[in-house]
């Protein structure tokens, strides 16, 4: 078996199945906001919308989602194109620094998203 | 006159490949690709290598990029493959050359080891063998049939980034092989084996493999049975 620290749950089955599931959340959430979308919004009407609780929450699971997606798919894309494999020994550098690169920008896209709907 | 170009690389005297071209007369039969590279082998280079054994498509050994699609060239006829009178041959991708056609299938067989292709029975053996019902025996159909060809590992971009990690098609066909077979009783440890994020789930459902297998097998198919097994023995 082939250990991996840098994946999102290092198991490649509960990678696989967060991944659908969030998949399955980001779907339903932006079809949601599509439609709210295609029948009009004001800004009032859009903020009442996410003064909801429900929506607040709704809100935070896809972006939690959107979050473990993106890991778990960039991280396949990483380990398959910058490898030692690849691009010789520098291939391991450069996969480190873009999985650790992009790990910090999806937290601090949570975080930021945490504060633009409870700040 | 077929226009034939095969792939040539020697390493003991060329310091890169290239591509060779001749001209085979067909008397316009319809023949297999082996045939026209043994005609060429016997008439114009016999420099040419290649691996063959059987020549009817039984043996694996002559899995070759054939006009770009992988398959086997003792059966693959001119009829199925030739556009445009023009056949190109190379070797399976993603495996070291040794020579012209010949590939370096350690990496291959290495994944098929790991899988470890034998019955494991820890009940004690009965007096003559180990009976299976019919319907149990159907299970290994479009299983069992698997000739190691490589055809299909060898087509998967998922085995060619990680040929050391990913089991690949032909080896998970052949590891689901054994979680099908009722008289294995190492289900679990096989499943434990192989829930990492490569060995099996590198596999993103291309199907590359199921569109060359010339044997007609679905290795697809049985990932996603392997896929089913993990889950439930998970959750
Ligand atoms: S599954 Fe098909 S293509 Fe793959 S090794 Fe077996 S026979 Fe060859
Ligand atoms: S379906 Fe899976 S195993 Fe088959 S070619 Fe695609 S990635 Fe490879
Ligand atoms: S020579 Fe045996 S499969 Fe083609």
């Amino acid at each position: 078996m082939v250990v991996q620290v840098t994946s999102f749950s290092r198991s490649g089955l509960s990678d696989w199945l967060i991944q659908r599931v969030a998949g399955v959340i980001l779907l339903a959430y932006f079809a949601l906001i599509g439609y709210v979308m295609i029948n009009g919004v004001s800004y009032a009407s859009w903020q009442a919308l996410h003064a909801h609780s429900a929506m607040r929450i709704f809100t935070l699971l896809a972006a939690l989602s959107f979050a473990a997606h993106a890991w778990i798919g960039l991280w396949a894309v990483f380990t398959d194109y910058l490898t030692e494999r690849m691009l010789g020994p520098r291939g391991n550098r450069l996969r480190r620094f873009c999985q650790i690169a992009s790990v910090l920008t999806l937290l601090s896209y949570l975080l930021w998203v945490v504060q633009i709907i409870w700040g | 006159m077929l226009q034939v170009s095969i792939y040539r690389y020697n390493p003991e005297v060329d310091s890169a490949p290239y591509m060779q071209d001749f001209s085979v007369d067909t008397e316009g039969k319809d023949l297999m690709v082996l045939d026209v590279l043994e005609m060429i082998k016997d008439g114009q280079d016999a420099s040419v290598t290649y691996r063959r054994s059987c020549r009817e498509g039984v043996c694996g050994s002559d899995g070759l990029s054939i006009n770009g699609k992988n398959g086997l060239a003792c059966i693959t006829a001119l009829s199925d493959t030739v556009k445009g009178n023009k056949l190109v041959v190379r070797p399976l991708p993603g495996l070291p050359v040794i020579r012209d056609l010949v590939v370096d299938m350690s990496l291959f067989y290495a994944q098929y080891e790991k899988i470890q292709p034998y019955l494991q029975n820890n009940t004690p053996a009965p007096a003559i063998e180990r009976l299976q019902t019919p319907e149990d025996r159907e299970k290994l159909d479009g299983l069992y049939e698997c000739i190691l060809c490589a055809c299909c590992s060898t087509s998967c971009p998922s085995f060619w980034w990680n040929p050391d990690r990913f089991i690949g098609p032909a080896g998970l066909l052949q590891a689901y092989r054994f979680l099908a077979d009722s008289r294995d009783t190492a289900t679990d440890e096989r499943l434990a084996g192989l829930d990492d994020p490569f060995s099996v789930f590198r596999c993103h459902g291309i199907q590359n493999c199921v569109n060359v297998c010339p044997k007609g097998l679905n290795p697809t198919k049985a990932i996603g049975h392997i896929r089913t097994m993990l889950l439930n023995r998970a959750t």
